[in-house]
């Protein structure tokens, strides 16, 4: 069983894109405060191929955020390395686009438009003010916010504010966007409409995501790859698929089946961890 | 045994409404009658005080018909006020005392630059800021004058040194904590996208820190202004070009009680005038556009 996913799962990388385009080996990430040493990740490996959906799932404290910390080069890795197209990550770069859970990510002496452009014309990808402004505004009609362009941050609500956060990372049209929980803050209604909208955007543009949550059902929407963290240090649990569902399968057997798949999966963890402490 | 069935809210109907109906009580929207327009306009109410003020103190010194040495009438003032306007001297007193402090705030405002700068890149620097905050920011800049004439004469290089002393620990201190409290989301999608540096200061943390920096001018403004008109009084006396507190202190000691309110006047007129029309619009501008400040 286990065999014949993995065999499959080649075929079909190998057929899209031989190599992938991010890869993860073997990554130790820790904090050092004054009193403690924190590690966050312990020995992660993963791979993301172009045009992934690639969704990090683990329960809160597992050291998501800390990897994609890492993937966009604000942490270097005590153990292991991190390769963008074959390149070592050091820094942070406008390759690596990140989208945060927090509404204060965006600028908010800059305008919707600003904003969106402030990342093109900081970066240097686009040097000329009249393309960026062009640029910016084709990726800012894909998010629906084009009546908004002239709008401040403090006017918009949850949901738009994000909207404006990913249309400015997809603007950069960067190798990979880094989704850190960014629908976790709003309502469910607009979290459902999102992602929608999400997967609307990648049917459209074929990006490369690497998008975390804590969320089973969100992973299993939202992704095309699922990797499962536990942690305590974070470690990988398994690499499961799920490009096969979305909201219209919400409720079916198959979707149900995953979704109780991971919850055992995780939920292992506090049995064994009970276990432990009883018979210990 | 207890009838539980007695706690229990009552069971009621559900409804759905169908068609819902247009308020009756009352319009939804409308604009604002001329007179609730005017009630709302602060600037209409506070003259309206003004004006209750000076019918107040002229109503007392005509009727009490007070000496006007001690304390003269609301149009005698405005009398003095008007012929040292026209006559030319106040406006040059006017200007010595803005021309210096300008120099002084200037200054000051680069040396603030200076330090914050340094204090952002190395921790000696931040431990150095909050050390000499802490000791300078309670001493009064006008106890320096003493010190400030001995080292530098009785020119305009004293008034600047005290106002350098007033200005610049207010705004190094607010800058400084203002750059501290930028949040990491906003440092790191700076660097996202490659920010780094000048650049990096430029177009993240002062933008970001703005409130706080505007904060430290305003602060480092009112400080400066009052510890100018104070030194003015001190030694204007021993210069024949002085500003506004030397203005007032040549009129005192020549009896011109009007003319003295007529100084007192202008210093408030130009301390209104940069708090209310000049930090306020930059205010409007920036941090209340952005929603960064009420
Ligand atoms: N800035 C920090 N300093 C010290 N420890 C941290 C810091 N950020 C996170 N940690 C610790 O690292 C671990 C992983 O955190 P994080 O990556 O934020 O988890 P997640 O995003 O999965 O909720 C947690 O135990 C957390 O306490
Ligand atoms: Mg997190």
């Amino acid at each position: 069983m286990t065999a014949a996913v993995t065999a499959a799962g080649a075929t079909v990388a190998a057929a899209s894109n031989l190599r992938p385009l991010l890869e993860v080996r073997g990554v130790t990430l820790q904090y050092k405060t004054p009193e403690y040493l924190v590690t966050a990740t312990y020995r992660v490996s993963f791979d993301v191929y172009r045009s992934d959906r690639f969704v990090l799932l683990g329960p809160s404290g597992c050291g998501k955020s800390t990897l994609l910390k890492g993937v966009a080069g604000y942490m270097p890795p005590v153990e292991g390395e991190m390769r963008l197209n074959g390149q070592a990550i050091t820094r942070p770069g406008a390759d690596r686009a990140m989208v945060f859970q927090e509404f204060d990510q965006l600028l908010p002496w800059k305008t919707v438009q600003g904003n969106v452009m402030f990342s093109l014309l900081s970066s240097g990808k686009i040097k000329d003010r009249r393309q960026a402004e062009e640029q910016a505004l084709r990726y800012i009609e894909k998010v629906n916010l084009t009546k908004f362009r002239d709008a401040y941050p403090h006017m918009l609500s949850g949901g738009m504010k994000q909207r404006v956060a990913i249309a400015r990372a997809m603007a950069m049209e960067p190798e990979i966007l880094l989704m850190d929980e960014p629908f976790a803050s709003l309502d469910a209604l607009t979290r459902r409409k999102m992602q929608e909208e999400l997967l609307q955007l990648w049917d459209d543009i074929r990006f490369t995501v690497l998008f975390v949550t804590h969320s089973i059902e969100e992973a299993i929407i939202v992704g095309s790859r699922i990797l499962v963290l536990s942690p305590h240090p974070g470690q990988v649990k398994a690499e499961l698929n799920a490009h096969q569902h979305g909201h219209s399968s919400i409720g079916r057997a198959e979707f149900t089946s995953l979704q109780r798949r991971i919850h055992d999966m995780l939920f292992s963890d506090r049995i064994e961890e009970q276990e432990s402490k009883t018979h210990g | 045994m207890v009838d539980r069935t007695l706690d229990m809210p009552p069971i009621r109907p559900e409804f759905i409404r169908g068609r819902l109906g247009k308020a009756e009580a009352g319009d939804v929207a409308r604009p604002l009658t001329v007179v609730e327009k005017v009630a709302n306009n602060n600037g209409v109410r506070k003259l309206s005080i003004l004006i209750a003020l000076v019918i107040v103190w002229q109503l007392y010194t005509v009727v009490l018909d007070v000496e006007p040495l001690m304390f003269p009438q609301f149009t005698d003032t405005m009398v003095a006020l008007w012929s040292s306007l026209i006559s030319g001297k106040l406006v040059l007193r006017i200007w010595s005392s803005v021309y210096v402090l300008v120099q002084g705030y200037a200054a000051g405002l680069v040396l603030a630059t200076v330090f914050t700068v340094f204090a952002v890149s190395t921790r000696l620097g931040s431990d150095l800021l909050s050390t000499l905050t802490s000791m300078f920011n309670p001493l009064p800049a006008i106890a320096l004058l003493p010190l400030a004439m001995l080292w530098f004469g009785l020119g305009n290089l004293s008034l600047i040194f005290v106002l350098i002393h007033s200005v610049l620990w207010a705004v190094a201190l607010n800058t400084h904590t203002g750059f501290m409290a930028v949040s990491d989301t906003l440092r790191m999608v700076g660097r996202n996208y490659g920010l780094t540096g000048v650049r990096y200061v430029a177009l993240i943390l002062i933008p970001a820190a703005f409130p706080s920096i505007l904060a430290g001018l305003k602060i480092g403004w009112a400080f400066a202004w009052r510890t100018l008109i104070a030194a003015e009084l001190v030694f204007g006396a021993n210069q024949g070009s002085g500003g506004l507190g030397w203005f007032i202190f040549e009129n005192k000691n020549n009896l011109e009680t009007a003319h003295v309110f007529a100084g007192l006047f202008t210093i408030i007129v130009v301390g209104v005038v940069v708090e209310n029309v000049i930090f306020r619009n930059i205010e409007i501008r920036t941090v209340q556009k952005w929603g960064m400040q009420r």
